[in-house]
């Protein structure tokens, strides 16, 4: 047991600092882990050795966090989703991630679903090596590049449906919810980051396209006002609504409509929704694939882009890094940056994703009483330059 | 001035404040006294302010957009010196 923990530690999901190293759950010693598995990692722990028939299987805890579970037997791991996934939702996400057309880009599932007692979702998938997250330097930029050009080419109409929308914007939209929700004291901090986001369209913000035009007389009636509250309950409201009746924010996207604005839908694509480090791993020695399915659906592609590109543009990732990941992505016949200059095409997704992780890091701080760090620092100083940045340009 | 080689007119460039004749045939280069030492000097100091980027990396910054960090376009000790504790946050949502 203990020889596998280092590399198992590692996996997928589990990566913010002080989130521990992969646990070994048994069942006989469940006490002596004084609750140090949740429920969930327990359940899952007991699904997964019913799949392998193996009543005593040794079973890793890999990530054990409330938006999603994932424990390890063998070759096998198990991943409980979030609370309020869609069932059918996830169906088609992994009937696409089973698809031939994406085939050598999503990791496919090795087996059906099945739900936990408490109702969660359950899917399971052939163990990979992820990325090392103590060696950054080495992280596969071309890769990811490649891959994610090759999931934007992918042709939609082959694939199972109805495709749900990619959840990118949703989750943005629950960072901003998660900060107002935290009511921080005010400060220089929270007041940039949600003024970056109140100048964001619409699209990018997951709000319903067909109030698209009164959400923009409301943004442009907000811009640089200090408090938006009302505008938060509004969002909140609309995300409550939108559980109870089982769908996400952007689901009813008219793809035909474009204002110019940003991202009329015109080109919509396959989209991973949540690019990161975490989410390649090594299906073979050297076969890299793309995993998480919970936020895949049909977007705007340059959101797959925006992560990296937002860390480059707050200083973090070096431009060697962020050149490898573009480069490879155009070479392998990526179209989301456009031609020359990505910056037209990644600007709105990037502003985006940078108010989204100085939102979470916010909170996230707030919440263990911390300071934040370096590098959230980084992404809460861009939020600062967005909004300044906003107020010049009017 | 005529190439004192090809006869071919020659036509003075200015490159760093030092002037320098070109021969529009041969492609030949006259230097004044003292020019070549100049140069020298301008390269050496070119050398240290900006020192030369890795073989296979391109030469001018990628672009960024314009609430990108202050550092974007600036050189000095950048390559493989990511900020400090980054790791985990390429790692998360």
């Amino acid at each position: 047991m203990e020889p596998a923990r280092g590399c198992i530690a590692r996996h997928q999901e589990a990566r913010s600092p002080g989130t521990p190293p992969g646990k070994s759950y048994d069942p006989g010693a469940a006490d002596d882990m004084g609750g140090a598995v949740s429920q969930t990692a327990a359940q899952l722990a007991t699904a997964l050795r019913r799949a392998r028939r193996d009543a005593t299987a040794e079973v890793t805890v890999l990530a054990d966090r409330p938006d999603g579970t994932v424990v390890r037997c063998g070759h096998i791991v198990a991943k409980a989703h979030p609370p309020g996934t869609d069932p059918a939702e996830l169906a088609v996400r992994l009937g696409v991630a089973a698809h031939p057309r994406c085939a050598g880009i999503l990791l496919p599932p090795v087996d059906g679903m099945a739900a936990l007692p408490d109702g969660r979702q359950v899917t399971l998938w052939p163990y990979g090596e992820p990325v090392a997250p103590d060696a950054p330097d080495a992280a596969p930029w071309a890769e990811a590049g490649k891959l994610l050009a090759r999931l934007h080419s992918v042709p939609i109409a082959e694939l199972p449906g109805p495709l749900p929308a990619m959840r990118g914007p949703a989750k943005a939209a629950r960072a901003i919810a998660r900060l107002r929700a935290a009511a921080l004291p005010d400060s220089v901090a929270t007041r940039a980051v949600l003024r970056a986001w109140a100048g964001l369209p619409g699209w990018a913000r997951g709000v319903d396209r067909m109030d698209r035009g009164v959400d923009r007389m409301d943004r442009l009636d907000r811009v640089g006002r200090p408090d938006h509250r009302d505008r938060a309950d509004r969002v909140e409201g609309q995300d409550r609504a939108d559980r109870l009746e089982g769908r996400e924010h952007g689901d009813r996207v008219d793809p035909r409509e474009g204002d110019g604005v940003g991202f009329g839908g015109e080109d919509n694509r396959l989209c991973h929704g949540d690019l990161h480090l975490g989410q390649l791993i090594r299906h073979r020695a050297t076969d890299w694939r793309l995993i998480d399915i919970d936020d895949l659906g049909l977007g705007d592609p340059a959101w797959d882009l925006a992560r990296p590109a937002a860390w480059y543009a707050a200083g973090l990732l070096a431009a060697e890094d962020w050149e490898r990941f573009l480069g490879a992505y155009r070479a392998a016949g990526g179209s989301a940056a456009g031609e020359g200059d990505p910056w037209p095409r990644l600007d709105v997704p990037a502003r985006a994703l940078t108010v989204q992780t100085a939102a979470l890091a916010l909170a996230k701080a707030a919440a263990a009483g911390r300071a934040l760090d370096e590098a959230e620092e980084a992404m809460v100083e861009a939020s600062v330059r967005i909004a300044h940045f906003m107020e010049a340009a009017g | 001035m005529q190439c004192p080689k090809c006869h071919a007119p020659m036509h003075t460039y200015n490159r760093n404040g030092v002037q320098i004749e070109q021969c529009s045939g041969c492609r030949g280069i006259f230097l004044d006294y003292g020019e070549l030492e100049a140069l020298t000097r301008l390269e050496s100091q070119w050398t240290q302010a900006a020192p030369p980027a890795p073989p296979g990396a391109p030469q001018a910054y990628p672009a960024a957009p314009a609430w990108g960090a202050p550092q974007h376009g600036h050189h000095g000790g950048h390559h493989g010196h990511h900020k400090r504790g980054f790791g985990h946050m390429l790692f998360s949502s």
